[in-house]
């Protein structure tokens, strides 16, 4: 089992946390703050696993970690995955990444955790491996956007609403608003 | 109102998405909270909109401030409301932020139940996947409970997109309700097999993680798995497989003999490192379950370290880890095959990575031995003083101590030198360890006297020099050692050279600047110390030395008289009150050391950690009682401020001490003065008492000694045990020297001539003897000790609930609508015997294909009747499953899903999943083809032995069939039909195996096997007749029969026969007739001719089997008797037909007229006691089986039921259809069994006996 993963950058500052196992937002800030100690203090040249962490896990659970460019990708992992697997789905999963944003960076992790989230939920479920094919993962995580797309998605959201307001029904408005007293220049908004 | 929607909409176009969050918060580095506060508020208005776009945009705001370590929980009822979206895209959006932040104390949890049941049966894919995505990070016991049934549907979802997350999801189900294991475990099963890799995977997934918790209940899945393992060339399954089975071998060691092969190929063959890693481990594993059993494994073990060496040299970091971290499994049961890569090990103790560092550590553990410990501890040493980390050193330390004291300091054979090893490691700075060393220090100083002296100077220098220890920070927990240090002098003074000295030393002011409890002991020890002083001054003409000892400690006593620690307060008090009591004797001259060390008097010994806990309960004491009665609950409560508690007494005293008045409080104190003054035991703490101790004289007079402190950490007088080293290495020549002294003598004298063998081979490990001779006195225990040691396992574990024998047939209560497939009935008492016996159908065989018929046109009615018919001897899980059905008609995918999966389960999985003993013992595993053709299985014993009615058992797969089919059935024609048949048939056969199973399972239950050898398969069908005269293009049936009594009627037996069709035509009009004897007749319709012959109710096609039945009744059963009969039937081509006909012999053993009857022992008792049974005997020479099989063998071949076994002797029951009792007494005793039986018909019994002779002389 999976118990957490965590990806933070080099600073420590979080970029994406999951956690298979109920924790406070103030022990989950602890448990990163510890890792990302652990972690950093480590050469790029050592090994990939990791006893200890006192606040995860415990004598069952390794911290499995790779460091890519400014960011670090943490699994906390149990007895029952095995480390080489592990590395190997970090791999799976950042290459998954990289596919999904062309190019993966740090500011694509910034500002989309959502997404960053999406994909790893067509990887790991529940603290359990759900899928390792990469093109399996990425046709999933594709179909769902152009689900979403379709949808007009959550970005979309203010622009909808202009939309409404363009594709408010006037004439059945009661007679006696006042439209002129609104007084927007709608087409002039869509840049928003 | 429009204008508000618009006004609405219009706001909502400023409002930030998470991408202007991120950049928000990006922008306002310094005052980022302020900011973020400022967008929570924000996000709270918009969450107040009924926009749900707008509500969703928050949320999602949300997720990413919870990241931030921002409590969102407030906005659950928030995330509810986009999760029920009908949009995908918020809909996820919620659940994400569910899944973030939900938890099982989230109340809003039980108002999603609904909402994720609607998700989860959207037609959209991606509806579904999301809500069990979530679901699978929040689930509660309610929501796991009240979803179960949902989540199994899916898992036979036709996407393998939904299949696969339902699968695992199951897994975090099963966790939170336990009680769904039973019943969704066969479907979870039939996914190890499902056609994509994605769900199979899975699958595997979640069965290892039940199975890595509870391994014994996963054993039957071994072969499954087995022929997963070497058939799948999926990684990721192969890995998790090959843990699994590392798990499970432990369990079973002839698994690990089968799987070393696969394995070893493996290992071979992989080029994935991660597979070969794992591969190796569970060698391992395996290894390590078969230590003793397998001769020839070491080359098992040679390629396993041969491996991880390859593995450990690679340039590779994780390998390098990795390959030690398996190295040290190795280690404990084949420490050789590893010690020869000891210097690998080594090397890896210089590596740059800690993680590699402290894994090599962990090696060098088992690596040691009497003749490189001193080396490896050396080396040790040194990493100690190089190591930067507090950590690493620490853990550096104790490893040196956990590998110098393992095994009860079997590889010491120095303890000067580990006492210096001790003494060196003290001066580590910062570690955390102290009470280690301490408690080692201790311990070797008691149970090796003959090191005392040495550890007692030691321990004097290391208490001279405690400011080094101490250090200027007093919370350096290496003070510890001045604890063990203090006693060890103390308690075995006589060693000291300088008594004086050391309690001088033990005396200094400082010493208050340590904790407590040390302090305690310092102040104990010193009174022990003055005890040796004045012993050794006894007798001495000049008692000055006494005496300033004595005031020595009159001076020093009182600074711990003050301390602030309880227990120090009260030792000082008291010892300096004895030492001024003993001042006064000494000015009188009296002669007083004898009485004083008196009070220290007698040696302790050391005691082991678990002692009192071991200390048996006396017996007759029972802990629990009490010991007065205990007062009634009233009393108690009335009682409690009066008597027990105090508390409430100031409370009340409080007002009134404000009452009293200036005066009085003076009064007072002056009074409480007086008394003080007058009570001997009340240490004054007055400064003018203090001043009269310190104006005495005599504190001049006492020598201090100045150390030289230039060099802090070189201790001076304390020896370094680098020294020892160098000193044993010579002592060891020396010793060799002279050992060859005299061999070289011994082989001048012999002139043997076999020359130089011994000569320059290295010193083996006998040779080293230990410098001095060690007594190692052992701990002791207390009388009586009981040697188990429980450990206890957490109570909170979750796995423990799913500890659950998954091969049980599921009962009644166990509500899942799934039924497994095994039918096998659970043990009915004799009680129950009755019921069953006035229910069982007149006449089974011509009403079981009535059914049929009926039931196709009329399956509901008919399921109902039948059902009331058979209520009683149906299976229980049946039942539990079709009231199930019946009553969730709002469930149409559960009601179609469900018999399709009891159809497919028998035909894909029982065969392999036979019984895993059969698969282990190396026959083959029978495949559907084999079975067939060869014997149709085994007989329904177990039926029998519940006393069922036999045709109930072929009645279930024909319900379900008929539920599956119903549908089609309308328009089938004959020949789907037949095709059903055909299945039917092959499904039946699986039946029978599962029954002759179920009848090893049977006899289990009665007692007679507990975790023995496994039992062979049995089989009561045996071949009837078969057509040998092969005219006619190999047209030929053949029967096999098993004959069984029927209860319902004291003179009915029912014969069920096997029909197959070997050949390539189509067999039809099949009519089944027997002779009739005068004893025996077949029962015929009514209207029939005494010589007609039956109509077998179906029709053959090529290669199928079909079983009819057959009822006869008999007059008298006690002699076995044979009846000719005669098949006929028409062999149906394309072109021709042609009659045939097949002769055969039904065999009516007296055996097949016994029914398994359960009986209790009291019962049986009571039965030989009555003296109507007449006796019998008969021996067996040359059984050569175990006990338990030929029991076995006995309840299965002839019906009996184990009453009761007493180890090599068994008593056994059974009864006749005409209720003739069998009693049957066995023993074994090298290979001669001999049986003693009873019964009240003694021809009866005659036979029997005969039968069972027959059955094992066959064997």
């Amino acid at each position: 089992m999976i118990k957490a993963i965590l990806i933070f950058n080099n600073h420590g500052k979080p970029r994406l946390i999951r956690f298979y196992q109920y924790f406070a937002e103030d022990l989950q800030q602890q448990i990163i703050r510890e890792t990302f100690h652990l972690v950093s203090k480590r050469d790029d040249n050592v090994c990939n696993f990791l006893e200890g962490g006192s606040l995860i896990g415990g004598s069952d659970y390794k911290l499995i970690y790779r460091h890519y460019a400014t960011l670090y990708f943490v699994f906390c992992v149990d007895s029952s995955e095995s480390e080489l697997g592990i590395l190997d789905l970090i791999q799976v999963f950042v290459e998954t990444l990289d596919k999904c944003f062309e190019n993966v960076c740090e500011l694509d992790l910034i500002f989309h955790m959502d997404k960053v989230h999406y994909i790893l939920q067509e990887v790991v479920m529940g603290g359990m491996v759900l899928e390792t094919n990469m093109n399996e993962i990425v046709a999933q995580v594709e179909l769902q956007n152009r689900m979403e797309k379709s949808e007009g998605g959550l970005s979309a959201a203010p622009a909808r609403a202009v939309s409404a307001v363009k594709n408010m029904n006037l004439p059945e408005i009661p007679r006696n608003i006042n439209i002129g007293d609104i007084n927007i220049k709608v087409p002039s908004l869509s840049p928003f | 109102m429009a204008l508000k929607i618009v006004k609405g909409s219009i706001d909502r176009m400023f409002d930030k998405n998470l991408q202007d969050l991120v950049r928000g918060i990006r922008n306002h580095k310094e005052d980022e909270a302020k900011y973020i506060s400022t967008c929570i508020d924000e996000i709270k208005q918009e969450l107040k909109q009924d926009n749900i776009a707008v509500k969703a945009n928050a949320v999602c705001k949300l997720t990413y401030l919870q990241m931030l370590g921002y409590d969102v929980s407030w906005a659950a009822f928030n995330i509810v409301e986009v999760m029920s979206s009908s949009k995908f895209t918020y809909k996820r959006i919620g659940y994400l932020a569910a899944s973030q932040c939900f938890h099982e104390s989230t109340d809003v949890i039980m108002l999603t139940t609904n909402q994720i049941r609607k998700d989860l049966s959207s037609p959209n894919q991606y509806d579904t996947g999301v809500a069990l995505t979530g679901l699978s990070c929040f689930v509660t016991p309610d929501l796991a409970r009240d979803l179960a049934n949902d989540i199994m549907t899916l898992m036979s979802h036709t996407k393998p997109y939904i299949r696969k997350k339902a699968v695992l999801i199951m897994y975090k189900v099963f966790l939170k309700y336990p009680e769904s294991l039973r019943p969704a475990f066969p479907r979870l099963k039939e996914k190890l097999e499902d056609p994509d890799p994605g769900v199979q995977s899975a699958a595997v997934n979640v069965i290892c993680e039940l199975a890595r918790r509870n391994p014994k209940n996963y054993l039957s899945l071994a072969p499954l798995f087995f022929k997963l393992m070497t058939s799948s060339t999926n990684n990721w399954v192969l890995i998790k497989i090959i843990k699994l089975f590392g798990a499970l071998t432990p369990l079973e060691p002839r698994l690990g003999k089968k799987l070393i092969e696969p394995l070893t190929n493996l290992i071979h063959s992989t080029s994935a490192m991660s597979l070969l890693y794992e591969c190796v481990n569970t060698v391992i594993a395996v290894l390590i379950s078969l230590s003793s059993g397998m001769p020839n494994h070491s080359a098992s073990i040679q390629l396993c370290v041969q491996k991880l060496r390859i593995l450990i040299e690679d340039s590779d970091q994780n390998l390098k880890y990795l390959g030690l971290l398996a190295m040290s499994k190795i280690l404990k049961t084949h420490p050789k095959s590893v010690q020869s890569h000891k210097d690998l090990i080594l090397q890896c103790l210089d590596d740059k990575d800690e993680s590699i560092r402290l894994r090599a550590l962990d090696l060098l553990y088992g690596m040691v031995s009497k003749k490189n410990l001193m080396e490896i501890v050396k080396k040790l040493m040194l990493h100690v003083d190089k190591a930067e980390g507090t950590t690493y050193r620490d853990e550096l330390l104790t490893k040196i101590i956990d590998i110098c004291s393992q095994s009860n300091y079997q590889y010491i054979t120095n303890f000067e030198w580990y006492i210096s090893i001790l003494v060196e490691l003290t001066r580590l700075e910062g570690t955390r360890h102290g009470h280690l060393i301490a408690s080692q220090m201790l311990d070797v100083a008691i149970r090796v006297k003959a090191i005392r002296a040495f550890a007692v100077a030691q321990m004097a220098t290391l208490l001279d020099n405690a400011h080094l220890l101490t250090g200027n920070t007093q919370r350096n927990g290496i003070c510890e050692v001045l604890y063990a240090a203090a006693w060890i002098c103390g308690e075995f003074s006589e060693h000291l050279e300088n008594p004086l000295q050391t309690l001088e030393a033990m005396l200094r002011p400082k010493v208050a600047t340590l904790p407590g409890h040390i302090q305690a002991v310092y102040v104990q020890n010193a009174a022990k110390l003055f005890a040796t002083v004045l012993r050794s001054q006894e007798g001495n003409t000049d008692s000055t030395t006494a005496q300033e000892t004595s005031q020595l400690m009159i001076d020093r006593l009182p600074l711990f008289v003050q301390s602030a620690n309880l227990e120090v307060q009260e030792r000082a008090s008291c010892i300096l009150q004895l030492v001024k009591y003993i001042q006064k004797l000494q000015q009188k001259d009296v002669e007083v050391a004898e009485e004083v060390s008196a009070l220290f008097a007698g040696e302790l010994n050391p005691v082991a950690p678990k002692a009192q806990k071991k200390v048996p309960v006396p017996e007759g004491l029972d802990l629990d009682a009490w010991i007065n009665e205990p007062p009634s609950e009233s009393e108690s409560e009335d009682e409690k401020p009066k008597a027990i508690f105090t508390k409430e007494e100031p409370k009340h005293s409080r007002p009134r001490h404000t009452e009293v008045d200036e005066k009085e409080l003076a009064r007072r104190r002056e009074a409480r003065k007086q008394e003080q003054a007058n009570n001997p035991f009340y240490i004054k703490a007055s400064p003018s008492s203090q001043k009269v101790y310190q104006e005495t004289p005599g504190v001049e007079h006492i020598p201090v000694v100045q150390i030289d402190l230039s060099v802090p950490l070189k201790v001076p007088g304390l020896p370094m045990s680098d020294q020892y080293v160098k000193l044993e290495e010579e002592r060891r020549q020396k010793e060799r020297a002279e050992k060859k002294k005299k061999e070289k003598k011994k082989r001048k004298e012999k002139r043997s001539g076999r020359g130089k063998k011994h000569d320059s081979g290295p010193e083996s490990e006998e040779d080293i003897t230990p410098a001095h001779m060690v007594d190692i006195v052992t701990e002791e225990m207390p009388e009586n000790a009981l040697p188990s040691d429980d450990d206890d396992k957490d109570p909170n574990d979750p796995h423990k609930a799913l500890d659950i024998d998954l091969d049980k047939p599921l009962a009644d209560s166990e509500k899942l609508p799934v039924r497994s497939h095994r039918p096998t009935e659970a043990p009915k008492s004799p009680a129950e015997d009755g019921d069953t016996e006035s229910a069982a159908p007149q006449e089974p065989k011509k009403k079981s294909s009535k059914e049929k018929k009926e039931k196709k046109k009329d399956k509901d009615k008919d399921r109902k009747k039948s059902k009331e018919e058979k209520k009683k001897k149906k299976h229980k899980h049946e039942e539990g499953g079709e009231d199930l059905l019946g009553g969730q008609p709002d469930e149409p995918v559960v009601q179609s899903e469900e018999p399709n999966e009891e159809v497919a389960l028998p035909t894909s999985t029982s065969a392999e999943v036979s019984d895993l003993d059969f698969w282990l013992s190396n026959a083959p595993v029978p495949s559907n083809s084999q079975e067939a053709a060869t014997v149709a299985a085994a007989a329904p014993i177990p039926q029998a032995a519940s006393g069922a009615a036999p045709d109930s058992e072929p009645d279930e797969p024909k319900d379900t069939e008929v539920e599956t089919k119903s549908s089609k059935h309308k328009k089938k024609k004959q020949k789907k039909e037949k095709e059903e048949k055909e299945k039917k048939k092959k499904k039946k056969h699986h039946h029978h195996h599962h029954h002759s199973d179920g009848g090893g399972e049977e006899s289990v239950q009665n007692g007679t096997v507990e975790e023995e050898e496994p039992l062979p398969p049995m089989s009561n069908y045996c071949l009837l007749a078969e057509n040998s005269y092969i005219k006619m293009m190999m047209e030929d049936a053949d029967q096999v029969c098993d004959i069984q009594g029927n209860l319902q009627d004291g003179s009915q037996v029912v014969v069920s026969v096997i029909f197959e069709n070997k050949c390539n035509s189509f067999l039809k009009s099949m009519e089944f007739n027997v002779l009739d004897s005068l004893n025996s007749k077949l029962q015929r319709p009514e209207g029939a001719g005494p010589h007609d012959g039956l109509t077998v109710p179906f029709q053959l096609p090529p290669g199928v089997s079909n079983e009819a039945r057959f009822v006869f009744t008999v007059q008298s059963i006690v002699m076995p008797q044979k009846l000719k009969g005669t098949l006929t039937f028409i062999v149906k081509n394309e072109d021709s037909s042609t009659h045939e006909k097949l002769d055969f012999k039904l065999h009516f053993t007296c055996t097949s007229y016994l029914i398994t009857t359960p009986c209790y022992s009291d019962a049986f008792a009571k039965l030989l006691e009555s003296g109507d049974l007449k006796g019998s005997s008969v021996r067996l020479e040359g059984v050569n089986m175990p006990f338990h099989h030929l029991l076995a063998r006995i309840c299965f071949h002839h019906h009996f039921s184990v009453v009761e076994r007493i180890d090599s002797c068994a008593s056994m029951y059974s009864r006749s259809i005409q209720g003739h009792h069998v009693c049957l007494l066995v023993k074994t005793a090298d290979q001669t069994v001999s049986i003693d039986a009873k019964c009240d018909e003694p021809s009866l019994l005659g036979n029997v006996l005969d039968e069972i002779k027959q059955t094992f002389s066959q064997c």
